[in-house]
């Protein structure tokens, strides 16, 4: 066992699947010197520069070029260095690579990973490069979503990315990139986590934390602190949108009959507002409470500490949202502004 | 090779020749009975047919090998048929019917034949130009020896797509040519009001260290050479190529349009241009009787008009396909 940084995992699993199949191509800006990140130190001088391809900035061009491969064989792993950049080739991402198999008659198949940094975490990068944006991805049928919320699920969920046919969106969360972990780096086997398996990061039988990415560790920090006032949150890690564990959710609602959904995307239109939704309609009967989320605010990322704070969900928010579906007096719960006191 | 070259009175080479006016015709045809079709409103959504400028796409498969790709626009329909995608299937989209080429879910403008070599017809202007560059990088680094061609129009040069795919290309001295196929429009603008240079895509070139090549359009043949020294040179290992081929289409942008701002002697002038006299001009001072030309127009009419009718007169698709192939499972599902 070694510790392994959720940055370096992003390099163990590209390195694994390099050295498993030669199709297997990174294209991305400075990534040849690492990425800005450091995301994929050491793989050009493992694999070469014809396998780690630097790029313009050229961000269709990436995609495009991404897709293109895939079409005729190659397997590419693309970096759009922050998620707020695919605005720059959603075209590519949201009209070409979402859609081609469907509208050819599957007549394609479109084995494209792209990957790279989003979300916020407080790290001060602003309204165009803190973004998470899953939720966009999320309203494109088409496209598999993941984000992993450990090292070692970014090993094995970038790992089964690769591998599979279809195009998968993968986010990293850049306040994610320290994080540490025990993991077994060389022992020979591959890691691999199948997608659309949600994860139980804490069992519990009184409300249910869903998570994904960063938020994940906001759930578990809440479920600690309420732990202590004798109330169990279950945990679970959805790891990905599409394909979604639905099943999982829903059996924990139905055990604990309650439901706070945690996402750092905007709450206007957040991808927690489909698993709610799912929740209410497939759990009714179980629940004691409605599904209530929590969501970053409503407004473009600010920069200064106690302003970015203000607008991103909170292990706070998710304890008083707790708090409020503890209580079932259901007005409470449909005073909008009230779980997240910070919502304009 | 020397463009446009008399075609000897006898032997192979008139035969191609002959075998190309019958592509032309074809095609001809084929895009004739779509814009018919569509005005009969036989056609589901709308259509874009490249009548007019099918010298550009028989040329350029001309000058392909089988294990070559193609990729082009929502005016597709020439470039799949001209590589030797199913005529039958390619209508049988068209008009919504069981076996079309793409189940029904392309119509009109994704008109796709992998199994052909054309990798797709894409309805987002530009969008297709990086793709092109990824199939000939995967060539590139398989050394598979294969060229992809690009087509798109003249108005394609102003988004900012085709800069970054042409600059893509020329950095990485991919094995892809871009073949313009300049009408003189992008939807109802003519492209000399939007566009600084004359040509717009061989005025651009340069910029990315690439030498303007350009072609007429109309003459199956100089399309077919000037490409295919294009095609061998990226074959070789030297890199991407620009062409700007000047056509014109003779009907509006889309069969909905009319094309009223194409004014009637620009119209007439490039009639007495039409690709089809041109080639068959060459047919004819070859010695090719007149009479076998007559009968190959004919002929292709009858052929035509047949497999329209016999399409037509299939029920249209039931539509129980409706939540498959989103996935490579064969299925659309998101969760479980
Ligand atoms: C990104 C984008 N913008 C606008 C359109 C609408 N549109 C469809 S075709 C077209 C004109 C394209 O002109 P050109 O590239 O010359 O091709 P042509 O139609 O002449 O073959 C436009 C503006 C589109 N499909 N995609
Ligand atoms: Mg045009």
């Amino acid at each position: 066992m070694a510790e392994l940084t959720y940055r370096q995992a992003v390099a163990v699993a590209l390195a694994q699947e390099m050295a498993r199949d030669e199709r297997v191509v990174l294209l991305g800006e400075d990534i040849g010197s690492g990425g800005v990140f450091k995301t994929l130190t050491g793989l050009t001088e493992r694999f070469g520069a014809t396998r780690v391809r630097d790029t313009p900035i050229s961000e269709q061009a990436i995609a495009g070029a991404a897709m293109g491969a895939a079409m005729a064989g190659l397997r590419p792993v693309a970096e759009i260095m922050f998620s707020d950049f695919y605005a720059t080739c959603w075209d590519q991402v949201a009209n070409e690579i979402a859609k081609t198999r469907y509208m050819t008659g599957g007549q394609v198949s479109l084995p494209v990973v792209i990957r790279g940094a989003s979300g916020s975490g407080g790290l001060g990068f602003g309204s165009q490069h803190s973004q998470a944006v899953e939720n966009w991805a999320m309203c494109v049928p088409g496209l598999k979503i993941v984000s992993p919320a450990t090292p070692s699920d970014m090993v094995g969920l970038l790992a089964a990315a690769v591998r599979d046919d279809d195009p998968v969106l993968v986010f990293e969360h850049k306040a994610l990139y320290s994080m540490k972990e025990e993991f077994p780096v060389e022992d020979g086997t591959d890691h691999v986590v199948p997608l659309g398996h949600a994860r139980v990061v804490r069992p519990g039988q009184d409300v249910t934390l869903v998570g994904l990415g960063f938020s994940v560790g906001l759930c578990q920090r809440a479920a600690e602190r309420i732990d202590q006032e004798g109330v169990h949150a279950e945990v679970l890690d959805l790891r990905c949108l599409v394909p979604l564990d639905a099943q999982r959710v829903l059996d924990s609602v139905r055990r604990t009959g309650r439901a706070v959904i945690v996402e750092e995307n905007p709450g206007q239109l957040g991808w927690a507002a489909a698993i709610g939704s799912i929740v209410a309609e497939e759990a009714f009967d179980a629940l004691t409470a409605p599904p209530v989320r929590v969501s970053g605010a409503n407004v473009p990322l600010p920069v200064a500490t106690a302003l970015e704070a203000a607008v991103n969900p909170s292990v706070d928010d998710i304890v008083t949202a707790v708090r409020r579906v503890l209580d079932p007096a259901p007005r409470t719960l449909c005073r909008p502004g009230v779980l997240n006191p910070s919502i304009p | 090779m020397t463009v446009g070259s008399a075609v000897p009175a006898a032997g192979p080479a008139r035969d191609a020749a002959v075998d190309v006016y019958g592509e032309l015709v074809f095609v001809r045809r084929f895009l004739e009975k779509v814009h018919a079709l569509y005005r009969q409103g036989h056609v589901h959504g709308p259509a874009h047919v490249g009548i007019g400028q099918e010298a550009i796409a028989v040329g350029v498969a001309r000058a392909l090998r089988p294990e070559d790709r193609s990729i082009g626009t929502y005016r597709g329909h020439a470039h799949a048929l001209a590589r030797g995608a199913p005529p039958d299937a390619v209508l049988r989209e068209l008009l919504g019917r069981e076996g079309g080429i793409c189940a029904g879910k392309g119509g009109s403008m994704h008109i796709t034949s992998v199994e052909y070599g054309y990798f797709g017809s894409y309805a987002i202007v530009g969008a297709h130009l990086p793709i092109a560059c990824g199939l000939a990088l995967a060539d590139q680094l398989r050394s598979a020896g294969r060229v992809t061609v690009c087509f798109f129009g003249d108005g394609t040069t102003n988004i900012g797509a085709f800069h970054e795919a042409v600059n893509l290309a020329a950095v990485w001295g991919l094995p892809v040519v871009f073949v313009c196929e300049n009408n003189g429009y992008m939807e109802y603008t003519p492209i000399g009001d939007m566009t600084p240079v004359p040509r717009p895509a061989a005025d651009r070139a340069g910029a990315y260290g690439l030498r303007p090549i350009t072609v007429d359009g109309n003459d199956v043949r100089a399309v077919r050479d000037v490409t295919g020294e294009a095609v061998e040179a990226a074959r070789a290992g030297q890199g991407p190529a620009m062409i700007e081929a000047r056509t014109y289409r003779m009907t509006g942008h889309s069969c909905a349009d009319p094309g009223k701002y194409q004014p009637p002697d620009e119209v007439e002038r490039w009639a007495e241009r039409d690709p089809l006299l041109v080639h068959r001009a060459v047919l004819v001072d070859a010695g090719v009787p007149a009479e076998l030309v007559d009968e190959i127009d004919s002929d292709t009419r009858t052929e035509v008009d047949e497999l329209a009718a016999d399409i037509l007169a299939a029920a249209p698709i039931t539509g129980d396909n409706a939540l498959t192939d989103m996935w490579s499972d064969g299925g659309a599902r998101w969760r479980n």
